[in-house]
C-alpha cells in the first residue's frame, strides 16, 4: 500500500505506538496515509480502536515476518 | 464537546503510577482531554525528586522523612525486595525501550493531561506547593475533581 508517511514502531510496547501515531499524524494533511510499522501484537487491535474513537480511517493491517504495517488514513476535520 | 478522562491516582507504587500514565497517555492521543487527581499515597508521584521536603511539627517531620516520595523513589507494589526489584522492573523496561516513569510523566504533560494535587492531603501530611514538580497545574479538592468526574466517561481510581 502507499503511504505518505512512515513511523518505525518496530521494538516499542503500548502507549507509544499510538502515541506516536497519532502525534506524525497530526503533521499529515486530511486524506494523506500514514504507515505504521509496529511489531508489538497489541497494535491489530489498538489501531482499529485508535481510529474509531479518532474518526480516522483505517485501511489495514498487512501482517509480516517481521511485525505489522498499519495503513491510517487522516480524516477531514468534519468527520471526526 | 471534547471527551474527558479522569483519574484519581490514590497510590504511590511504581507500577501503579506506570498503568496510571500509560492510561492517560492513550486517552490523550486520542483526542482526550485528561485530568490526574493526584491525592494521599498518590502525591508521592508529583513531589520533587530532589532537596528536603519541609515541614511543621514532629510528626509530619517524621511522616516526610519516612516517606520522603519523588518519582525516582517510587517502589513496585510487589518485589521491591528493599530496592533490587525495583531496580530490575527499570532495567526490564529499558531493555524493551518502555519509557521510564519521568519519560511517561513528561510525554503526559507535553500532551496536555492536567496534574491536581489534593490540597487536603496536602494539609494533613503537612506537604507545601514547594514540594512539588512544577508540572503540577493546580491544587485543589474534591469539588474541582467531581466537576471534571461528571463531564468524563472514563473515571479511574488507581
Amino acid at each position: 500500500m502507499k503511504a505518505d508517511a512512515t513511523l518505525d514502531c518496530i521494538g516499542l510496547y503500548c502507549p507509544l505506538p499510538i502515541a506516536q501515531a497519532a502525534k506524525k499524524l497530526r503533521e499529515l494533511e486530511a486524506g494523506q496515509v500514514l504507515e505504521v510499522l509496529a511489531d508489538d501484537e497489541g497494535i491489530k487491535e489498538d489501531m482499529p480502536a485508535w481510529c474509531h474513537m479518532t474518526g480516522n480511517e483505517l485501511l489495514g493491517i498487512e501482517e509480516g515476518p517481521e511485525g505489522y504495517k498499519v495503513y491510517v488514513r487522516k480524516a477531514k476535520e468534519r468527520d471526526r | 464537546m471534547q471527551k474527558k478522562v479522569t483519574l484519581v491516582v490514590f497510590s504511590s507504587e511504581l507500577d501503579k503510577a506506570l498503568a496510571a500514565f500509560n492510561i492517560a497517555i492513550g486517552a490523550a492521543s486520542a483526542g482526550m482531554e485528561v485530568s490526574m487527581f493526584f491525592t494521599f499515597w498518590g502525591l508521592d508521584i508529583i513531589k520533587r525528586s530532589e532537596g528536603r521536603i519541609r515541614s511543621q511539627g514532629i510528626m509530619r517531620r517524621m511522616l516526610n522523612r519516612m516517606n520522603r516520595g519523588g518519582s525516582k523513589r517510587l517502589r513496585l507494589s510487589k518485589f521491591h525486595m528493599m530496592g533490587p526489584g525495583t531496580w530490575m522492573m527499570k532495567r526490564l523496561m529499558k531493555d524493551v525501550k518502555f519509557p521510564q516513569i519521568e519519560e511517561l510523566m513528561a510525554m503526559a504533560k507535553e500532551m496536555g493531561v492536567k496534574f491536581i494535587a489534593c490540597t487536603t492531603s496536602m494539609g494533613i501530611m503537612g506537604i507545601g506547593k514547594e514540594a512539588f514538580i512544577p508540572e503540577v497545574d493546580s491544587f485543589a479538592g474534591v469539588a474541582t475533581y467531581l466537576a471534571e468526574a461528571e463531564e468524563a466517561k472514563v473515571n479511574l481510581f488507581i
